[in-house]
């Protein structure tokens, strides 16, 4: 089956790259879209046509790939906000960050003591790759609307790991996590509307200074 | 021996030296038939070379020997950057280990010249479109560094010849494709950013403050000019043909089918140029480094697949 996956998790570090170097966060939330809906296609190319694997992509696809970025296109035109103005790492730096980080996971991954089936594959890379492009994304914009995506983006990355898993993970676990982000993206929607209305701006790095 | 190896280094520049001018016939007739229009014929670019070429020198006082140099060799390169990679179905005619980074360099040689002689005329427009080009290009230089050591790695040799050669048909159907794929994509910006193309740089454009190439042929005329355009042309067959035997590796057997499809291959990407010419608008000066940059590390991370 890896002649389907392959492509598949190669589009998805492609996508993080490009989340890292856009500033238009409208895109950005459309690529992570897209990547969300690729990931639905992964259960079913690593385990083929069975009823498990259906309804995991059916899930995956119906949250990562339509309501979430859906609710999150939503929240940026509410508080109309098109680009991240000024990262505190910049574009370019972000980026190389990222290159660093996928070269780092492909290294490290083949020194994790793998089954056999798991270690030739793209899967455990790519999986740690997404999972620090999303750290990155967190820890360097300063809109909550991008770190929202990084979050998405780490959540990704778990579920490539958890694809591999998916044989011996229970669905309710699968289905725990899919609704813990669900309820994480509503709260961070209902705190974007608050630091907005406070502050005006959906800048977090206002919340760190104090109040006289 | 030395009689082949003539023969086969003069069929080489005489084809390059042939179909070089009509690719830019056929990029300008694409644009010209997206905007609607009937276009220039597509042999205009061999008549304006013959045009050049019938005119006199004409030099400002001001400028040194440096000022004809680099047309002459911004014009000597690519013919001399021909010799070593394969072209029409016909295998490079100079071949050693390690010459993909002689061939890089020789670019990059050409362009010191430009830039040498666009400073030499004491026009600050000059000098900026220099600066510019200079910055650009050292930025496109990794990603064609590490698109080759892609190759290398795939190919186990540093020759062109190998680099390039009957490997690459099997290479697509293996794991390998996914990194052949970025290393295509890369390459093909580096053409771009080379030629300043569209997307980078506007070939057309009249205004000194936009102009990043052509800002630094400007005080040049008659012949001079018409070996930068023809210098011009041929990079972009050079640099086109890496592109093409990459994307078409396959051999027939025949030699008369083999450069009928390289010539098919230039013949398309021309097209694709001028598609993007017409589709696309220039990037702003500041992106255009972060666009390299991304370049770069797609050629990166295609390194990164086939070494591990």
């Amino acid at each position: 089956m890896t002649e389907l996956t392959n492509p598949i998790l190669l589009m998805v570090i492609l996508i993080n790259y490009f989340t890292l170097g856009s500033a238009r966060l409208g895109a950005c939330i459309r690529v992570v879209a897209l990547q969300g809906a690729l990931l639905a296609l992964l259960p079913l190319a690593t385990h083929g046509l069975t009823g498990h694997s259906l309804m995991l992509a059916g899930g995956t696809l119906a949250l990562k790939g339509i309501l979430i970025p859906w609710l999150l296109l939503r929240a940026i035109r509410e508080v109309r906000i098109r680009r991240e103005i000024e990262p505190l790492v910049g574009y370019v730096p972000t980026l190389i960050l990222g290159a660093l980080t996928t070269a780092g996971s492909f290294i490290f991954a083949d020194f994790l003591p793998l089954f056999g089936h798991h270690s030739g594959g793209l899967h455990v890379p790519t999986a740690l790759a997404t999972m620090l492009a999303g750290f990155l994304l967190l820890i360097t914009r300063r809109k909550a609307i991008t770190q929202v995506l990084g979050y998405l983006m780490l959540e990704n990355g778990i579920f490539i790991f958890g694809v591999l898993l998916s044989e011996a993970m229970p669905l309710m676990v699968e289905a725990g996590v899919l609704l813990d982000l669900l309820v994480a993206i509503f709260v961070m929607g209902i705190v974007l509307n608050r630091i907005n209305r406070e502050f005006s701006t959906i800048n977090t790095e206002r919340l760190s200074a104090l109040k006289e | 021996m030395t009689g082949t190896l003539a023969l086969s280094i003069i069929l080489h520049l005489s084809i390059l030296l042939l179909i070089a001018p009509l690719l830019q016939g056929i990029i300008t007739k694409t644009k010209a038939l997206f905007a609607g229009r009937r276009g220039a014929p597509l042999l205009q670019t061999y008549f304006d070379l013959a045009r050049l070429f019938r005119k006199g020198f004409v030099f400002s006082r001001t400028t040194t020997w440096v000022f004809l140099a680099g047309p002459v060799i911004g014009l000597a390169i690519p013919l001399l950057a021909s010799l070593f990679i394969p072209f029409c179905g016909l295998a490079a005619p100079l071949s050693f280990e390690g010459d993909m980074i002689l061939f890089v360099y020789l670019f990059a040689l050409s362009r010191f010249f430009t830039a040498v002689a666009a400073l030499d005329t004491g026009s600050s427009f000059e000098g900026m479109g220099a600066v510019r080009e200079v910055t650009f290009s050292c930025l496109a230089e990794p990603t064609m560094l590490f698109s080759l050591l892609v190759l290398a790695r795939l190919s186990d040799g540093m020759a062109l010849n190998t680099l390039l050669g009957s490997y690459l048909a099997t290479a697509w159907h293996s794991d390998a494709s996914a990194a052949l794929c970025l290393v295509v994509i890369s390459l093909f910006v580096v053409l771009l950013v080379e030629n300043s193309r569209i997307p980078f740089d506007d070939p057309n454009t009249h205004l000194e403050l936009t102009m990043i190439h052509e800002v630094m042929v400007l005080d040049h005329s008659g012949p001079a000019l018409g070996m930068i355009l023809y210098g011009a042309a041929m990079k972009l067959v050079v640099l086109g043909a890496l592109v093409v035997s990459l994307v078409l590796p396959w051999q027939t057997g025949w030699w008369l089918t083999d450069a009928l499809l390289f010539i098919a291959g230039l013949a398309g990407i021309s097209v694709i140029i001028g598609i993007i010419e017409s589709t696309m608008a220039r990037l702003r000066l500041p992106r255009i480094p972060q666009v390299l940059i991304g370049t770069s590390i797609l050629s990166i991370f295609a390194l990164v697949l086939v070494l591990r």
